[in-house]
């Protein structure tokens, strides 16, 4: 039975260096999770506490309803993939599959047809006799994933799975893992540091750094309504330019250049203050053919088929980067002027001080516990 | 990165158990030799110490050991460069014979090595007598400093040579290219380049050498005749006919001991300063070479296999001819193997006994403490590592009389056993294990044990059931090479030996000490050939053309 993980004022020390601080989560019964960061940010970490390889050192870690701080990994009843997959390389891949079986006691009759039955899931039956050394890697993972899986586990750990792979066999295998994880139900956490492979297999995602949660939601309003700076220019790419900001007609009115306002009346009703941090992402620009704009000089551009994208220079002095779809006509050349619109709706706006979110709709899980 | 629960495991208890037989066996007799060297009539005093520094009888062994010593370690540096680098960069014709040839003629004992240059160049050698009828030249005198520098640094060449090897595969060509493109080629590679990337290496492997020649007791005992080194005063002081002085001779081990860990302490700060790591994605290839480069590299490389196996092959050959007494006479038989059952088969058994339990516990041990000094890094661990790799600079001889002075009453009264010898064996190789079998713990990814432990296993069953089989074939060859040096050894047995626990080697020593050359010979033989065969076992079941020591 697949089970709900609640993390209460989880804590990670090592020494006199704290790794989490404090850490509030829950991850539902049978959802995907994903847990996303820079590289040391803690995810693995939070990964192996759950998983019993790494100690507690303060707060609780609960499956439903029962403490697990201090179960030893072989009691939790949960299913591993490493990112090196960790397979025994001296036992051939049905035995690497059947070896929990073997240690959870399941009747010797049975562990043949488990076995089976969860090899054609991942599609490596023809593969059975061999040994690990002798299968690709996206192969291994499947053994890997299998392995894991094949133990009903109550909860399913899998550390940056997919790292290894090429680039076409880790989309195809993120899609296998997900249809897999959909068809078994398990609750999965899964570690990335591939905010776009979070993106696509993820119920929800969690954006860690520096050990603390920044924004737990789903990926699309991770992306549209990113809580802080940090996620804005985490996930996807962000401008991120400081204006000023006033509030007139119970509207707030940002003046990105002379002469161009613009109105927002998705902001924080409270918000009074009067500079703000503005992200803008690449495509949320639109090159202007009237005279309203913010002045910009181009200043060398790229082009990658679909789109173009384009490095330019704002009057201030701001370097920011556009993304067009690509045009039958000329590129822009070098030095090129021209004015740059906002699609408003989209952009985001942040407390210069803080850097959080001033504008609604942000749906931030990690503050609701 | 290790869970609270799992501090307090099996492992620990593990741990704690061989620290306690490491703290019966190595550190007690230790401190007992200490004990006896300070200690006259109940009260302390330097006495033996003085004695040891105030007659040049004594402290002259000191002077003739660092002369000893310094010299093969330098002549060994010196021949193994080129040989290494030629091995490496040439194509030799018979490179894989030349290999196991080189591997053999260091794996077996080194009085063996002595006995056969006695043999050939000895005060009755066929070599000196055919140059005395012949051309009426008198060969060089072959007995001290001279033979066993001789022998010891043919024996100990393919030490540093095997390291050097490993290296050399460490160095990426590109390296090389790169120091030919600007102009650096030739012995101006070798020196500017090759040998300083070779430094870290060749410095490890040079102080194995110092340590083995220092220890080595048979060569000096067979062909040093007047020149004593350390080992053989304190053989004989140990062991004199108007009753041994124990005290003189723990004393004397003392000395030894502070000298050893003195050079150790230096190579270690030497090695420190100077470590950097390599790794080449693109090692070097033996290239096909022409004309006089061509001929030289070969000459150096069949020269120096021949000097180092012919000898040995030539005591095989004497084994095969007819004794008369003590002499050999015209003609060919197996008489001497027959003697050499007749007398030697007792210690044949006792070999074979004696080697196999003492394989067991060190393969065992080895594969233990391997597993904590890496899984499980404490302070209890580190001890452990410490303690283990003591043995390192302890001779066999101040180890064979540590061991007598500690055990020889109830309630451990070992002497005279084959107790005292496995033990002996044991401490003397398992630093060697330790650290083979430590390389293998480090090549098997944490994460596979971790994979286990989430799908089930238990910690000690993962051991067994994941751990030790990955481990398994690289152990199986590493207990062959212990095997093969636990049978030729000889400075130990030689003191701890009575008549029932008489090893082969001891047989053989005694044999070519009372002059009984052709049973000696057939002894080596027979002994030669068993570790011919092990190593042969060792190539086959490891895949590997090298070993490592």
């Amino acid at each position: 039975m697949s089970v709900t993980i609640t993390f209460k004022d989880v804590v990670k020390r090592y020494g006199n260096n704290t790794v989490i601080p404090s850490l509030s989560l829950e991850v539902k019964q049978g959802e995907f999770f994903t847990l996303l960061g820079p590289s040391g940010c803690g995810k693995t970490t939070l990964l192996r506490m759950v998983a019993g390889f790494n100690s507690i050192e303060g707060g609780e870690i609960l499956f439903n309803d029962q403490v697990i701080n201090d179960r030893p990994p072989q009691t939790r009843n949960i299913g591993m993939v490493f990112q090196n997959y960790a397979l025994f390389p001296h036992l051939t891949v049905e035995k690497n599959v059947a070896f929990g079986l073997e240690n959870r006691k399941v009747p010797k009759q049975e562990i043949p047809g488990k076995v089976e039955r969860m090899l054609e899931v991942v599609q490596i039956a023809n593969f059975r006799k061999r040994l690990p050394e002798n299968l690709s890697g996206g192969q291994q993972q499947r053994v890997a994933l299998a392995r894991a899986i094949v133990l009903e586990p109550d909860v399913l750990l899998m550390d940056e799975p997919l790292s290894n792979l090429d680039a076409k066999l880790r989309i195809d295998m993120r899609n296998a893992i997900r249809d897999i994880q959909k068809n078994f139900g398990i609750t999965t956490i899964y570690v990335t540091h591939d905010q776009e492979e979070a993106m696509a297999i993820s119920d929800r995602i969690a954006v860690m750094n520096a050990g603390v949660l920044q924004h737990v939601g789903t990926p699309q309003n991770i992306y549209h309504r990113p809580a802080n700076v940090f996620v804005a220019t985490f996930i996807g790419r962000a401008n991120i330019i400081e204006r000023p900001c006033k509030y007139e007609n119970s509207k707030h009115v940002i003046e990105l250049s002379e002469g161009y306002r613009i109105v927002l009346d998705h902001l924080d009703q409270n918000y009074r203050k009067n500079s703000v941090k503005i992200s803008i992402r690449p495509e949320e620009f639109i090159f202007s053919d009237d005279d309203e704009g913010i002045e910009a000089t181009v200043e060398s551009s790229v082009f990658l088929g679909l789109n173009t994208h384009y490095f330019v220079v704002l009057k201030g002095g701001e370097k920011v980067e556009i993304i067009q779809e690509s045009n039958i006509g000329k590129i822009l050349e070098r030095g090129t002027r021209v004015k740059l619109k906002v699609k408003v709706e989209k952009i985001n706006v942040f407390d210069r001080e803080t850097e959080k979110s001033i504008t609604k709709g942000v749906v931030n899980d990690a503050e609701s516990i | 990165m290790r869970n609270l629960s799992r501090r307090n495991d099996i492992w620990t208890v593990i741990t704690i158990g061989i620290l306690l037989i490491y703290t019966v066996i190595l550190v007690y007799p230790l401190f007992t030799i200490l004990k006896a060297s300070v200690l006259t009539d109940g009260g302390f005093s330097l006495e033996y110490f003085q004695k040891f520094f105030s007659k040049k009888y004594y402290y002259g062994t000191l002077f003739n050991s660092l002369q000893v010593t310094i010299a093969v370690t330098l002549l060994t540096i010196i021949i193994a460069i080129p040989l290494a680098y030629i091995m490496t960069t040439v194509k030799i014709k018979g490179h894989s014979l030349l290999q196991g040839l080189i591997i053999i003629s260091m794996m077996s004992p080194p009085f063996i090595g002595a006995y056969s240059w006695i043999l050939l160049l000895g005060r009755n050698g066929i070599i000196t007598n055919f140059m005395k009828d012949t051309f009426n030249i008198t060969t060089p005198d072959i007995y001290g400093f001279t033979g066993i520098v001789l022998v010891l640094t043919l024996q100990l060449t393919p030490l540093i040579y095997l390291y050097l090897m490993g290296a050399l595969r460490n160095i990426d060509n590109s390296i090389l290219q790169a120091a030919e493109s600007m102009g650096c080629t030739k012995f101006k590679k070798l020196y500017k380049v090759v040998v300083p990337l070779l430094l870290p290496t060749l410095l490890s492997g040079a102080l194995l050498v110092f340590m083995r020649a220092l220890a080595d007791f048979g060569t000096p005992m067979l062909i040093g005749e007047g020149f004593k080194t350390i080992p053989v005063l304190i053989f004989n002081e140990f062991i004199s006919e108007m009753g041994g002085d124990d005290a003189f001779a723990a004393a004397i081990s003392v000395i030894v001991i502070i000298f050893a860990l003195t050079v150790f302490l230096i190579q270690k700060f030497i090695v420190n300063r100077k470590a950097f790591s390599m790794s080449s994605l693109n090692p070097i290839e033996a290239k096909k070479e022409k004309g006089i480069k061509n001929i030289l590299a070969h000459g150096y490389v069949y020269l120096y296999v021949a000097l180092a196996f012919l000898p040995q092959l030539y005591v095989m050959y004497t084994a095969f001819l007819k004794t008369s007494g003590r002499i050999f006479v015209k003609g060919y038989s197996l008489d001497s193997f027959k003697i050499a059952f007749e007398r030697g088969s007792d210690a044949m058994l006792n070999t074979l006994k004696i080697g196999l339990i003492a394989l067991f516990f060190v393969v065992v041990l080895a594969i233990l403490i391997a597993y904590v000094t890496v899984r499980r890094r404490n302070m209890l661990t580190n001890l452990l590592d410490i303690t283990s790799m003591v043995p390192y600079i302890v001779p066999g001889s101040v180890l064979g009389i540590a061991l007598l002075l500690s055990f020889n009453k109830p309630p451990l009264m070992l002497s005279g056993t084959v107790a005292i010898i496995v033990i002996a064996f044991m401490i003397r190789r398992l630093p060697y294990t330790i650290r083979s079998s430590a390389a293998m713990v480090y090549q098997i990814s944490p994460s596979v044990e971790e994979a286990s432990m989430s799908l089930g296993a238990s910690n000690i069953k993962t051991f067994f059931k994941v751990t030790l089989p990955i481990m398994l074939p690289s152990v199986i060859s590493g207990a062959i090479l212990s095997w093969v040096t636990i049978i030729s050894e000889l400075s130990t047995s030689i003191l701890l030996y009575t008549g029932r626990t008489k090893t082969m080697t001891v047989a053989i020593y005694t044999e070519v000490i009372r002059g009984n050359y052709g049973t000696a010979a057939a002894l080596a033989t027979i002994l030669s050939l068993v570790t011919i065969i092990s190593l042969l076992l060792f190539f086959k079941l490891s895949g590997k053309k090298e070993v490592e020591i």
